[in-house]
């Protein structure tokens, strides 16, 4: 695993040795290639795994998806790479891949010293804690000389450590690279308190051998904006990641689903036309083909759909729309206009 | 004339000039190289907006450590977290190597027992811990850690002051007082005065053919005196027992999990290996040697450690070191079951910063230099052992 990780590195290293100016655009490249490579995670069940017959499922590979639906018309022609957090930026950084789809947290180092891009947010979380329910922990704050497994390279290792400095408490950090390394310590009882994102602690315990016998705590200690990330410098591969994920938002605000797309397209609505490409000019600007939105939505659906196909209530996670409905419903989820 | 003729030769056919030449034209072309890569990864760096430079060292990690030999804690600087990582590996290495050498001679010597168990339990483990990947290990040990202990609350207690959970390992250390600094002094005085008492037998020996009991003398001196001390003090008893106070044990020491499992695997591991080169090293040294040590009266003890040994170490020191360098360098899979070793607090660094190149080269140099000074001690060590030729 280790060897893994930091052959990563090295190749990233010396990949910066060898890599000359970059002359073609991202865009150019993945066209010449002839599909978009996207780092996931791999690990985490409704956000990016594998299923039984080896297809990636969830809500960070539809995205990824929806870019390849909006490139080439073709949502299948992603390559996915599995990375740990560790390995994630150096990969971006290096062209290992073309976009993170990651849940990745957005922040200002990762965007400046790190010399990425975060494009639209594809979902809102915030940090939580898992507990076994016998250990009787109602609170985060009554978490004490805990033992916590957390994830490295992450800011939720940052926001832990920020979290128990504040109030004061001791603890003690058990730190695994691999996702299924951590878990597995967790859930035999190594720590007594395992840190993530909600939404990924929920997928966790879903995925547990016990789910009944874990309890999410209320405390949400930090905002985590996940969003997918490209490089710095390439602003027109930037808008395109950036763009596609407003299509999801604004085609369910649009009320414009997989299902009802080709009706659509007979629509009078001027907002609709220029979505689908009936009025043409809106993929012309992104250097896409007009019917780039239409694509996406017919092969992947809208956020919604992708939401509730993913983690919505009727999946084993079973997570509330919350801060990821749509602005007209309370929630953050507000497309820029697409004119 | 040999002069005149060898300044005829012009220089390109004179293959001692030639020669310096070729080292010159060597050097340029690696200086233009490292020339070239670097000003590249700088201009690389620089348009994708990477910060790089080693500012980040004295800025606040703001990430926690799991353990620590010095205080530590996320107010702290990347670099005094750095700190903490490479103590932890020298930690671990250490006794490491210490464990592995005495596993190893002793597996090593066990092979060569005339007992059969014996010589095929030695075999047996070799054999077996020489097959299994070493991280497949700690895999292992790791998992049987916290899969068989119970949790905190339900500790083991096999024995009073020890406590064996699936956080660790917790036991009882003799509370602070202020005995334990003049027992300190008191060994090292012993230690002191043992190596001088070794000189000086050693030179009546051959001075007058006396021999003195050096070791008995010396083993009384280096236990005695830290027990005068202690005595002189009292005898102060009082342990810090741990205790379970809310999710963990406090006080007294303990051993984390991913720091035993991977002390565990890199032992067992390398111990094979040692073992093998222990037994080369014996079987090196001729039956005759030993024969002839004995015909001229020599006690067992004495032969093995006047006839035999200084001339198998020679054998054996060599691929020992490569071997102690192995555990110092396997030590970096720590990472996998979480021991916050160099390589693991440097990943975190690298993560949280974005310098990966910086990171990556503080990795690099640091296990040089412990590669390095291991590689030292045992060459020096080395010629102490190897044969004086007269």
């Amino acid at each position: 695993m280790k060897k893994w990780k930091l052959s990563l590195v090295m190749i990233a290293v010396v990949l910066l040795f060898v890599a000359g100016p970059a002359l073609a655009g991202t865009l150019d490249e993945v066209k010449a290639r002839g599909y978009i490579k996207a780092g996931v995670n791999g690990g985490v069940f409704g956000f990016s795994m594998p299923d039984d017959k080896g297809v990636w499922k969830g809500l960070d590979v539809d995205t990824a998806r929806a870019i390849a639906a909006a490139v080439f018309g073709d949502a299948d022609k992603v390559q996915f790479t599995a990375l740990t957090a560790v390995q994630r930026l150096p990969a971006l950084q290096s062209k290992e891949i073309d976009v993170l789809c990651r849940n990745t947290t957005a922040t200002l180092t990762r965007e400046t010293t790190n010399g990425l891009n975060f494009t639209q947010v594809n979902y809102y979380d915030g940090q939580g804690f898992l507990v076994p329910k016998k250990l009787g922990v109602k609170s985060a704050k009554e978490l004490g000389g805990a033992t916590v497994c957390v994830l490295p390279g992450t800011t939720t290792e940052l926001n832990a450590a920020d979290f128990f400095r504040a109030n004061g408490l001791q603890w003690k950090p058990v730190v695994i690279e691999q996702t299924a390394e951590l878990n597995k310590a967790f859930f035999a009882g190594r720590c007594d308190c395992l840190t993530s994102d909600v939404s990924q602690l929920a997928a966790q315990r879903s995925v547990s051998p016990r789910p009944q016998d874990y309890i999410i705590l209320p405390e949400v200690i930090s905002k985590e904006p996940l969003a997918p990330v490209v490089r710095h410098g390439d602003d027109q591969w930037y808008d395109i990641v950036k763009w596609a994920v407003f299509a999801l938002i604004e085609a369910e605000e649009l009320g414009i689903s997989s299902q009802n797309v080709d009706k659509m397209k007979n629509s009078t609505n001027p907002q609709v036309q220029r979505f689908l490409g009936t009025s043409p000019g809106m993929g012309k600007a992104l250097g896409l083909n007009e019917a780039w939105a239409y694509n996406i939505i017919k092969q992947v659906g809208n956020y919604g759909e992708i939401f509730e196909r993913n983690v919505g209530v009727n999946t084993p996670l079973g997570l509330e729309r919350g801060l990821n409905d749509l602005w007209t419903r309370g929630g953050l989820m507000y497309a820029h206009p697409i004119r | 004339m040999g002069n005149a003729a060898a300044q005829k030769v012009p220089f390109w056919l004179d293959p001692k000039k030639r020669g310096i030449v070729f080292q010159i034209g060597t050097v340029c072309m690696v200086g233009l190289l490292a020339y070239y890569l670097i000003s590249n990864v700088l201009i690389n760096l620089e348009k994708q907006s990477i910060a790089t430079g080693w500012g980040f060292l004295t800025k606040e990690s703001s990430f926690e450590v799991g353990e620590s030999l010095i205080s530590y804690s996320s107010a702290d600087t990347y670099a005094r977290a750095l700190l903490v990582g490479a103590l932890n590996t020298l930690k671990v290495s250490f006794i490491g190597i210490v464990i592995t050498v005495i596993l190893g001679t002793v597996v090593g010597i066990a092979r060569l027992s005339t007992n059969w168990l014996v010589s095929r339990l030695a075999k047996g483990y070799i054999e077996v811990m020489q097959d299994i990947p070493v991280l497949l290990q700690l895999f292992f040990w790791y998992a049987v850690f916290y899969e068989t202990f119970p949790s905190p609350r339900q500790a083991l207690n096999p024995i009073t002051g020890v406590f064996l959970c699936n956080r660790g390992v917790a036991f009882a250390v003799p509370a602070a007082h202020p005995a334990h600094a003049y027992m300190l002094a008191a060994l090292v005085v012993g230690l002191v005065l043992a190596f001088f008492l070794r000189r000086w037998a050693k030179k009546r020996q051959d001075r007058t053919g006396q021999s003195f009991p050096v070791f008995r003398v010396s083993a009384g001196m280096v236990v005695g005196f830290p027990l005068l001390a202690w005595l002189a003090f009292g005898a102060p008893t009082a342990m810090d027992v741990p205790k379970l106070v809310g999710f963990n044990f406090t006080g007294g020491l303990t051993l984390s999990p991913e720091f035993f499992a991977l002390l565990m695997g890199l032992v067992l591991y390398t111990g094979a290996f040692v073992a093998e080169v222990v037994r080369a090293g014996i079987q090196s040294v001729s039956r005759g040697q030993q024969e002839a040590a004995m015909s001229i009266g020599l006690r067992p003890s004495q032969v093995l450690n006047l006839v035999i040994l200084p001339q198998a170490l020679r054998v054996i020191i060599p691929p020992l070191t490569s071997q102690m360098l192995n555990l110092t360098k396997n030590s970096s899979l720590a990472v996998a079951i979480g021991f916050p070793d160099f390589v693991s607090v440097a990943n975190t660094t690298i993560n949280q910063t974005g310098q990966s190149i910086e990171g990556v080269a503080l990795i690099m140099a640091v296990y040089l230099f412990f590669s390095l000074s291991t590689s030292a001690f045992m060459n020096w060590y080395n010629k102490r052992v190897k044969l004086v030729e007269r």
